[in-house]
């Protein structure tokens, strides 16, 4: 909980100046401050990522993330090399989504040519897309348990789902977490019945998962005692910074762009967009549990009515494959946020510019605006609850 | 949700000279942008935020472009005054030649930002704007203070593009690390050839080492002379 003292600084009108910068908070008394670097080999970071922590006693004073640990210059990359180049590399940005990253830069692609993707194609990027939802949720949630001290068994709960998943994923497209499935206008290989089957399977046995996930998290006391009131985010900050994903609805906005845009086939299901009410810690992990479940709601309805038909628009090129002049940007509701693709032609194979826009580190922004005046402990929590993958900050 | 046009008759409406210039999309995507008169873009930018009908409160993405200077080849026509031999007697006749002149368009950075509205539920609305040229007059007025979310982002098209944004409250490079010196994403940019280079007090361990290693050499060589 934030102390008396600080909270304030917290309650700054959406008028005033400079309202949505971190406050600089001051130390009790001549305190002397302990700058601490966490990371960038830290267990919490998930990955090599540092936060210059500035300290009085245990409470956190100021904040400043420092990233490029893991830059490989992704966009620079991508324009020498064609488009469908750079399909295997979207895999590496969040390699835990690798099925929305290809999505996200195949709507792109698709914006930019104005190609259409038949019908049962679209079937499977959805049943493919909450796929890979699902088991994001399931280990954030395993992480975020994980860094409240729980090591290692809360998470092996979740990762045990999350191989089911996997092992779809590796019947279908051949690997378990680089997939580099679908393609411009389509997708790369068709689902058999029998892997439709085994999916049916899978998801039959979801419900049962997060009932049990939940009985043991939800009502736990050390889990509410840790979570509730840490970390808030006020819903105008949130907009304001650009947050998206399960974070935004966390904090009570309701934006999903798969209602939003109703990109592929979205509008065809019926599903319901969860929101939090406190934007805490709490609140975040809610949201993940209950998108979950709804994700399993369209994976019902999904898996119900998959058509027959091409699974490539016929029309597509593959080879000499050269876009007209222009620019498109596509996005989707990638499991961590707004995933969106810039991409500029000039009519060569190879993109002119190609720029991602990637959720986890937008969502980064206010990490010292949820951290100031909070203990140690709970900046590895707060930090866990934004659920970031380095490779997409980085890039 | 209004059209790219009508959002341009919008913003000079509220903002007298804003300079809005529409650029059309040829692409099946048809997402239109408009160019922003860097001297206006912070008084548009806070109309398009507090404007009720397009309430774009939320601006998603950032991206940096780089145009460089572009070598453009055009035939002209040439009158020039040639001296010929027309039937053994040498005359100044006219003569209209085409020629190839080429002639330098200066080159800019170009920052796009892509808004939507969260309370509205529509977008995108497309903005633009460039600078001067590519080397010394760099600058552009900063979104941050307006838009939270440009922070990172424009810290990165600083970092990678040597955008310098005016008003940013905290502008560092982002992914490179300081001390670095060129911009990556630039069209011209040369990778150096060792750029992980970094002094290191190891520097003056490897040089002794060297130098024994040499010291050595000597030795052995003369050793084996000997033998001989």
């Amino acid at each position: 909980m934030t102390t008396p003292a600080t909270s304030s600084a917290f309650l700054r009108e959406k008028n005033e100046e400079g309202w949505n910068r971190p406050p600089i908070m001051e130390p009790d008394g001549e305190a002397e401050l302990l700058e601490v670097a966490m990371g960038p080999h830290h267990p919490s970071t998930h990955g090599v990522f540092r936060m210059d922590v500035a300290l009085d006693g245990e409470r956190v004073i100021r904040l400043k993330p420092v990233f490029g640990y893991l830059h490989r210059n992704h966009e620079k990359i991508a324009e020498g090399a064609s488009y469908l180049a750079s399909m295997p590399y979207t895999d590496r940005l969040d390699y835990f989504c690798s099925l929305t990253n290809n999505w996200a830069y195949a709507l792109a692609v698709e914006k930019l040519t104005g190609q259409e993707v038949p019908e049962r194609a679209e079937y499977i990027r959805v049943i493919l897309a909450e796929l890979t939802r699902i088991q994001n949720h399931a280990s954030a949630i395993g992480f975020l348990i994980q860094e409240m001290g729980a090591s290692g068994t809360p998470l092996m709960y979740a990762f045990k789902e999350r191989e089911k998943i996997l092992d779809l994923f590796e019947a279908l497209t051949g690997s378990r977490m680089m997939c580099n499935y679908m393609r411009f206008g389509g997708c790369r290989v068709d689902i058999s019945a029998a892997w439709l089957d085994a999916a049916r399977k899978v998801v039959a046995g979801l419900p049962d998962f997060i009932d049990e996930f939940e009985n043991l998290l939800s009502g736990n006391e050390i889990l509410m005692a840790r979570c509730q009131g840490v970390g808030i985010l006020r819903p105008e900050l949130a907009v304001n910074a650009g947050i998206t994903g399960p974070m935004l609805r966390g904090s009570g906005v309701n934006y999903d762009i798969r209602k939003v845009d109703h990109y592929g086939i979205y509008d065809r299901f019926k599903f319901r967009v969860p929101l939090g009410d406190h934007g805490d810690v709490y609140d975040r992990y809610m949201v993940r549990v209950l998108e979950m479940r709804e994700s399993i709601i369209i994976l019902n309805q999904a898996l119900k009515e998959v058509p027959g038909g091409p699974i490539m628009d016929p029309k597509a090129k593959i080879r000499g494959f050269r876009p007209k002049p222009g620019e498109a940007y596509g996005r989707i509701e990638a499991p961590k946020g707004e995933l969106g693709f810039y991409l500029i032609s000039d009519g060569s194979p190879n993109p002119y510019r190609y720029r991602v826009r990637p959720p986890s580190l937008i969502n980064l922004t206010v990490l010292e605006d949820m951290c100031l005046g909070t203990n140690v402990a709970d900046v590895v929590l707060i930090f866990g609850s934004v659920d970031i993958v380095l490779g997409e900050v980085d890039r | 949700m209004k059209t790219a046009e009508e959002i341009k008759s919008a913003i000079e409406a509220a903002v007298p000279g804003a300079g809005v210039v529409l650029i059309p999309n040829t692409s099946p995507s048809a997402q239109h942008s408009l160019r922003l008169d860097p001297a206006h873009a912070v008084e548009v930018a806070k109309f398009l935020r507090d404007d009720a009908d397009l309430a774009l409160d939320f601006l998603s993405n950032v991206t940096g472009v780089d145009w460089p200077d572009k070598e453009i080849t055009e035939k002209v026509k040439v009158t020039r005054t040639v001296s010929k031999t027309v039937d053994g007697v040498e005359q100044q006749v006219e003569e209209t030649v085409e020629e190839p002149r080429k002639h330098i368009q200066p080159g800019c950075l170009e920052v796009v930002y892509h808004l939507f509205s969260m309370a509205k539920k529509h977008g995108p609305v497309i903005l633009r704007m460039r600078t001067v040229n590519r080397t010394d007059q760099v600058e552009l007025p900063s979104f941050t203070p307006i838009w939270r979310s440009a922070e990172f982002q424009e810290r990165e098209i600083f970092d990678l593009y040597g955008v310098v944004f005016t008003g940013h409250p905290d502008l560092r490079r982002l992914l490179m690390w300081e001390g670095f010196k060129d911009h990556p994403m630039r069209r011209d940019y040369v990778d150096p050839d060792d750029y992980e280079y970094e002094p290191t007090p190891h520097d003056s361990v490897l040089a002794r080492a060297a130098a024994h290693k040499a010291a050595t050499e000597c030795v052995a060589q003369e050793g084996t002379g000997a033998a001989q």
